[in-house]
């Protein structure tokens, strides 16, 4: 029974929401009563909360009736006890017979339930017309006249406009996340234009630094850090993703393209780098490293991650509530979770190389170079493809290699999960150990054994594609052992003498970098493969040929001195020493091998193929029908076995020496063999697999295009489709939220039928039109907001308008709140003169406590080199984010920390953030430098002095009581300084180097300035928006 | 962690620090105007961390969580197994594995007898590790729960379970969901305090203590032993506490001087921060000198002045619920023992069982164990079965102990008990969730019933899950 009525629930479900999307106008009043009914006696056990025997009845009611036909309907039976176990409601009184009759006189009537009334942000926007309103004279746009609209039925008067000098600041804070430089308060406050204020706006949007400010807030939403995350939290390089995300905003590019790119921007045509790096947004989920877990269960993780920020980031929808269970609120089912979850699920986790545009310039220099080289020869030397078909046609014949099957000797492993693969290779995944030894154990029926090969294949899955797991996608193989058993008697292992190794790489002996540093002090090398036989510890076989040349599969043949022979086959254990990574397996300084596969012949004198395998490859294929490309690959490797041709030779190989190292970013790649399968996981647990669903989407919201493909590229533009009901919502609700503090619709993170009820709702849906219609651009919105009257107000209120609208829902007001966090650090750094204003690249690490990065505070050693020169200054968008430890002056502010998605910051104010802007080095270096500055271009009386600084701060001159408080504190710590209560080098930090002493002033008089610095970066003011 | 949701409580995350100060530290300029303002609006009795009474008459007011953090063996430690030193290196019952996952071993590995012998202590005759001495002088103090379980096994998703009831990121810890719901009784402290020692830090690092998407204001605060306590408590070189007091006198002018212009009365919430700064500049740093303890209390613990130890945090945390603080934690990352599990134990329980015996001596014999709730545990215990040669054991979720005491806990209890190779639970099984039921019920809260609504929904620390451990209450 009750898989029968889950079956039909499925199917009721279906028909319910078809049947209720296109409910018929007509008179329901029948329909309303029976749901009463059903409301009061059945839903507390068959409703949203629970759903007894799997049946919901609020929205699967037809599992139960047959419509036209009481009589035969279940629930009738029921209801009246004549089937089933018990009358319903179970352990309540039965119905009255009044009740019954309803219910049945309903269900002939063809059990229509009302259709319910569908939530406003499920249906999608329309423009409304813009409101008339009592005051046409303040409307400056539309935004004006539907929050005027508002305030003449609230009764309240919008504030006068703000002053000029609070207008620029607030508009530099938001548009750019700085304040105004003086000069470009004096240019604004000069300027006597009618659309003075309107240029500014323009400025500001077209300062590179837009894109730095309005990327931190899409960073929230992306979970962006710069670390794993869980106990090994090792660092991670995303930095291109994060430069895109600024770089994009920068741009304008539309939003509808920049969610794409975000989404599937790999399965674009010919997707760019820039397309593939964007992808990092769904690889900004966090991947745990610890010894002993099952990368399969945090891949789930993962991917739930990346679900739920698209349901808070993108759609507004929080979609994650139904991963264990239907939703509990929202039209979502538990499968349809699935079906969303099956457009992303098949993928690679990759780690690709990326250049920037200097190092693409150069890549495609040397590629070029090398090319003239090449057809240098090919000119000088006409009967050049009569000799290489002749080198073809002599190539010696490959012996026939047997792949082992083979079984992992768990405990080996120290805590690294070695993943078998179809094609007989194990991949190495989760906990990378910088020492251990994997065993292996396979069996085989060769009979006669005589060499194996270790081939070291490319995965997408590793660090640049591998085929090692170290930072170069390298490995290095400190020995190779093997012993063999007969099958017949196999627990009695003799070792197995290797008498020699061959390999298709083998370069010269070479120190290890410093990043594999074990702190031994023991000078360990890597070099050709003889190393990897020889018995000794600090020698490895190395891989490594450089940038452009290192990530490629590589292969060696280990010779046995004796073939093993036995009859009835083998058992071989194959022991790969992989001792070469660093002192500190949390900080990515594994040296290991990636994916491998092992395989055994019985030929004599087997060598490792010289050919690389994309040639060994092309050779498959006729000479005739080759390509030009193809022909090109095999002469690139044939003319290095010329040894006639070695100065050309040499002169490529000098070439590729400048080949640049470039980055790596986490990307998303689809999975092109092998695709995965999606199922419904019950309760969200990976291990309860139940049936199998396809990629779709929820049915509340809008429809899939016809005929598309099921991929994520689909899904992707589903997502940002014209139709959808709440994406555009969704982001014109966080700019406004990030413009006025608050949302449209508080809740920015869930539109859904528990979310908060819109403030304006026709100004939500109005902006949201708008900004489709404007071709999803960013900055035309942002314009459009900074630009209308309601943003331009003053931001003081009065008592009787602060409890009239104390959180300022209806914009009777200008916005004043503290800053974000990032803000809060720049503004200090750009008053002071500090700020190191350039964009982009690696992150970076201003002065932290060191305790923070060593046990017990951080479970393990993380690298934290703290900055001495600009990049000690750079805004605080840059600073490196370890998870597990966040960098304290920004977490005091309530920035978070990148392990779920963020949309809508917490903005609390506490003494820890006092003792931070009081106390912390930065701000005090600051303090210092602002004192400094105030020396230097103050002018010439402390009065200017503190002017000046006062304005810096705050954009606007300090009034003559505000000037006294200062000027009495400078003159009361002068006094004491001069007593010898206070030590001037301290105060002014001259010890540390933060400034000289100023022309003209002293170590004291710069000491009693800084006091008043320090007081002025403290202000409240300072740190808010006005 | 900072990411939250006021709004489905009705508050503006502003009016949620800007009423934190306002009653409890009504020290700062325009507090009578504020109090006008606010009272005109009705968000005066509204303040976050004010004390407040929970659901029920609570037993424990406090709690001192000593998390092990790394998962101590109860194998060697508490529950003894005579069929474990009987079948010592022999393969577990193929039944037994069934659906089991390990995480380094393969689960089919042979079983490894208890390393340490046992020995009966206090008048209840609970037989304890030759490594517990001191453990065994307050044992009738003490409640025993040999059967608790948990879902991970894995120590940063473990840690977080014991935490805050998921293995997922982002919810609040039980220090925070304790804030929440009794709020603090000290204002110049922060209301929930974390201390760190041991060999590394916690797995599950900020998050372990991180308020989810409750309040800011109810995460945990790290203390450190080496240095400032808190970070950024010193005044920077060059400022002595006469400039420090100077600075904050002239940021309260002028910031007056603001909240007469614009009418806001966040700049108020802002001085009044400042001002608990101040104050905790004072408080923090007297609050850490442990040398003003007597040389007896010192001994009591084997605590040292000036070195960062378990034993000086048991000392601290005494301090700090002395002085009104709601939830400490300590944590001590060392029990991982994968190997050397002879000679870690030792080293460990070296380290611990002294002064967390000292602990429960101290908070009694001060009349502070009625109303302090100590809990002793890690994340998850150790497989019967061995790791590596001889010397280790791996990561197991199906059975470990945990013991507490103090705050309405019964004394001697012993609640459940393990299989016969101390693999599963064969009786009384506790849940990490019904941990966190009972410690709740302890404070005076219904697990059900303490809630918070966060993206449409109520969620509590419990999940969906927890039922009281009803023998563990006296």
């Amino acid at each position: 029974m009750p898989a029968n009525i889950k079956n039909a629930v499925l199917a009721g479900l279906v028909a319910v929401l078809i049947f209720q999307w296109r409910a018929p106008a007509q008179d329901d009043s029948l329909g309303r009563q029976a749901q009463a009914i059903l409301a009061e006696s059945c839903y507390g056990c068959h409703g949203s909360g629970q759903q007894m025997a799997g049946l919901r009845l609020d929205t699967g009611v037809r599992a139960v009736v047959t419509p036209g036909h009481s009589a035969d309907s279940l629930l009738i039976k029921r209801v009246n006890g004549t089937d089933g176990p018990a009358r319903m409601p179970m352990g309540a009184p039965a119905l009255s017979a009044e009740k019954i009759a309803t219910i049945a006189k309903w269900i002939d009537a063809g059990a229509i339930l009302p259709a319910p009334a569908r939530h406003w942000a499920f249906i999608p926007p329309v423009r409304p017309a813009v409101p008339a309103t009592s005051r046409p004279a303040w409307v400056r746009n539309p935004i004006d006249a539907f929050l005027a609209a508002r305030l003449d039925r609230e009764g309240l008067n919008p504030s006068p406009e703000a002053d000029r000098a609070t207008l620029l600041r607030r508009a530099s804070l938001d548009i750019t996340g700085l304040p105004p430089t003086p000069a470009d308060l004096d240019a604004f406050l000069a300027d006597s234009s009618a659309n003075a204020y309107e240029k500014q706006v323009d400025r500001l949007l077209a300062s590179p630094h837009y894109g730095e400010r309005w990327a931190r807030i899409w960073l929230d939403a992306a979970r962006y850090a710069d670390s794993n995350g869980y106990e090994k939290d090792a660092p991670r390089l995303v930095w291109f993703y994060r430069d895109w995300v600024i770089d994009s905003l920068n741009r304008d590019m539309p939003y509808n393209e920049f969610i794409i790119d975000q989404v599937a921007g790999d399965l674009l045509p010919n997707a760019t780098q820039a397309q593939r790096v964007a992808t990092g947004f769904l690889r900004n989920s966090m991947v745990n490293e610890e010894g002993g877990i099952d990368p399969e269960q945090f891949r789930m993780e993962a991917m739930f991650d990346r679900i739920d920020a698209i349901g808070k980031g993108i759609l507004g929808v929080t979609i994650q509530c139904a991963q264990c269970h239907n939703h509990k609120y929202d039209p979502l089912t538990h499968e349809e979770y699935y079906r969303i979850f099956a457009f992303l699920n098949n993928a690679n986790e990759s780690d690709i190389l990326v250049y920037t545009p200097a190092e693409q310039a150069k890549r495609e220099e040397i590629l070029r170079r090398t090319a003239e080289i090449e057809t240098g020869l090919q000119h000088r030397n006409p009967d050049w493809r009569e000799r290489m078909a002749a080198w073809e046609d002599a190539l010696p014949a490959q012996p026939a290699w047997r792949t082992l099957e083979l079984a992992v000797d768990d405990i080996s492993t120290d805590g690294q999960r070695e993943i078998p693969m179809k094609d007989g290779s194990m991949l190495a995944q989760g906990f990378a150990p910088t020492q251990h030894t994997v065993k292996f154990t396979a069996k085989t029926d060769l009979a006669r054994i005589t060499a194996v090969r270790l081939e070291l294949l490319m995965d997408p899955n590793l660090p640049a594609g591998g085929p090692g797991r170290s930072i170069h996608g390298t490995g290095a193989l400190t020995e190779f052992r093997v012993e063999a058993a007969s099958a017949e008697e196999p627990a009695k292992f003799t070792k197995v003498k290797i008498a020699s190794a061959t390999a298709d790489i083998n370069p010269p002996e070479s120190v290890l970098e410093k990043k594999f540093d074990d702190r031994s002090g023991n000078r360990r090398v890597t070099g050709p493969i003889e190393f990897a036989i020889d018995g000794r510890d600090d020698t490895a076989w190395g891989i490594d040929a450089g940038p452009g040349q290192r990530n490629q599969p590589r292969k060696a043949v280990f010779d046995f001195e004796k073939p093993v022979e036995n009859s009835g086959g083998s058992v071989l254990n194959l022991y790969l020493k992989q001792n070469h990574g660093g002192w500190n397996p949390d900080d990515n300084q594994n040296n290991n091998l990636g994916r491998i596969r092992l395989s055994v012949t019985g030929a004599p004198g087997a060598v490792a193929d010289p050919l690389p395998d994309a040639v060994r490859t092309i050779l498959k294929t006729p000479r005739a029908q080759r390509s030009a490309e193809q022909d090109q690959a095999v002469f690139r490797y044939w003319r290095t076995t010329l040894s006639e041709w070695s100065a050309e030779n040499d002169a490529v190989a000098e070439l590729w020496r400048e080949y640049p190292e470039g980055s790596r970013q986490l990307v998303l790649a689809e999975r092109t063999d092998d695709p995965r399968v999606t199922h419904i996981l019950k309760r969200g647990d990976f291990l309860q697999p139940d049936r199998e669903v396809t990629p779709g989407v929820p049915s509340f919201l809008n429809p899939l295009p016809d005929g598309a493909p099921l991929n994520r590229l689909t899904f992707a533009r589903w997502l940002v489709d014209r139709r959808s009901p709440t994406t555009a919502r969704s982001i014109v609700n966080r700019v406004w939220q990030a413009y006025f503090g608050t949302g449209i619709v508080a809740t920015v993170e869930n539109l859904g039928t528990q979310a908060e009820t819109p403030s304006n709702q026709e100004l939500l849906d109005w902006l949201a039109v708008e900004f489709m219609d404007s071709g999803w651009s960013l900055k035309k919105l942002d314009r459009l907001i900074a630009t209308s009257a309601a943003y331009r107000q003053s931001s003081n209120v009065t008592p009787e308008l602060l409890a009239k609208d104390a959180d300022n829902r209806l914009i009777a007001r200008g916005p004043r709140y503290r800053e974000d966090a990032e803000v809060v650090r720049d503004i200090a750094l750009e008053a002071s003169g500090l700020l190191t204003d350039n964009i982009g690249g690696p992150s970076v690490y201003p002065p932290a406590p060191s305790l923070l990065f060593e046990p017990p505070a951080s479970f393990a050693h993380k690298t934290w080199n703290v900055a001495e020169g600009p990049d000690r200054y750079r805004r605080a968008l840059y600073t490196f984010r370890f998870r597990s430890v966040p960098y304290p002056a920004l977490q005091a502010f309530d920035a978070p920390n990148g392990e779920m998605a963020c949309v809508r910051r917490a903005r609390s104010n506490t003494p820890l953030q006092a003792l931070t802007t009081l106390n912390e080095p930065v701000f005090v270096e600051a303090a210092q430098a602002l004192a400094a500055r105030a020396l230097k271009e103050g002018g010439t009386t402390d009065r200017d002095r503190v002017a000046y600084a006062f304005r810096l701060c705050t954009s606007r001159v300090p009034t003559q009581a505000e000037r006294d408080v200062l000027l009495a504190l400078l003159a009361k710590e002068d006094a004491r300084l001069a007593d010898g209560w206070l030590s001037a080098p301290d105060l002014a930090g001259l010890k540390t180097g933060a400034d000289s002493v100023p022309a003209g002033a002293t170590p004291r008089r710069l000491a009693a300035w800084t006091a008043v610095a320090r007081v002025i970066l403290n202000l409240d003011e300072t740190i808010t928006k006005e | 962690m900072s990411c939250q949701d006021h709004l489905y409580r009705g508050m503006h995350p502003r009016d949620v620090s800007r009423r934190w100060f306002f009653q409890q530290c009504g020290v700062g300029v325009g507090a009578a105007a504020l109090m006008h303002l606010l009272a005109e609006t009705g968000h005066a009795a509204d303040d976050p961390l004010a004390p407040k009474a929970p659901q029920f008459p609570a037993k424990a007011k406090h709690v001192i969580f000593l998390f092990m953090a790394g998962a101590p063996s109860h194998l060697e430690l508490f529950d003894y197994k005579p069929q474990l030193a009987k079948f010592d290196g022999t393969l577990p019952p193929p039944e037994l594995l069934k659906g089991y996952r390990a995480a380094f071993i393969n689960p089919n590995s042979k079983l490894l007898g208890p390393k340490f012998q046992f020995r009966k202590f206090g008048k209840t005759e609970t037989e304890l590790s030759e490594l517990l001495p001191f453990l065994g002088e307050i044992v009738d103090d003490v409640a025993i729960v040999k059967s608790m379980v948990t879902d991970a096994f894995n120590h940063a998703p473990g840690q977080l379970l014991m935490n805050s009831g998921t293995m997922q990121f982002g919810r609040p810890s039980m220090g925070s969901w304790t804030l929440y719901g009794l709020g603090s009784e000290t204002r110049d402290l922060p209301g929930f305090v974390v201390f760190s020692s041991g060999a590394k830090g916690p797995s599950g690092g900020d998050s372990c203590w991180g308020s989810g998407f409750l309040p800011t204001v109810y995460q945990g605060v790290e203390f450190r032993t080496g240095g400032d306590p808190v970070l950024y408590l010193s005044n920077p070189p060059g400022v002595d506490r006469q400039l420090q007091r100077d600075s904050l006198d002239a940021l309260k002018q002028l910031n007056q001087m603001r909240l007469d212009v614009t009418g806001d009365p966040e700049i108020a919430t802002r001085v009044n921060s400042f001002e608990m700064a101040f104050r905790m500049q004072a408080v923090a740093p007297d609050l850490m000198d442990i040398a003003k303890e007597s040389k007896e209390t010192l001994e009591l613990y084997g605590a040292e002045p000036g070195k960062a130890s378990f034993a000086n945090n048991c000392l601290l945390a005494r301090r700090l619920v002395e002085k009104g603080v709601r939830f400490v934690q300590l944590y001590h990352e060392a029990w991982d023992q994968h190997s050397n599990l002879v000679k870690d134990l030792q080293k460990n329980c070296l380290a611990t069982d002294r002064a967390a015996a000292a602990l429960i001596k101290d908070l009694k014999r001060r009349g502070l164990l009625d109303e302090t709730l100590v809990i002793w545990g890690g994340e998850f215990g150790r497989t019967p079965m061995v790791q590596g040669g001889s010397d280790g054991r791996d990561h197991h979720p199906n059975a470990f102990t945990m013991w507490m005491a103090g705050g309405g806990i019964k004394a001697g209890a012993r609640i459940g008990e393990t299989d016969e190779l101390g693999f599963g639970v064969a009786k009384d099984k506790v849940h990490v969730h019904d941990l966190h039921a009972t410690m709740l019920k302890l404070l005076g809260f219904d697990h059900t019933r303490l809630t918070y609504k966060y993206q449409g929904r109520n969620f509590r620390l419990t999940d969906v899950a927890g039922e009281v451990v009803e023998g563990l209450a006296a």
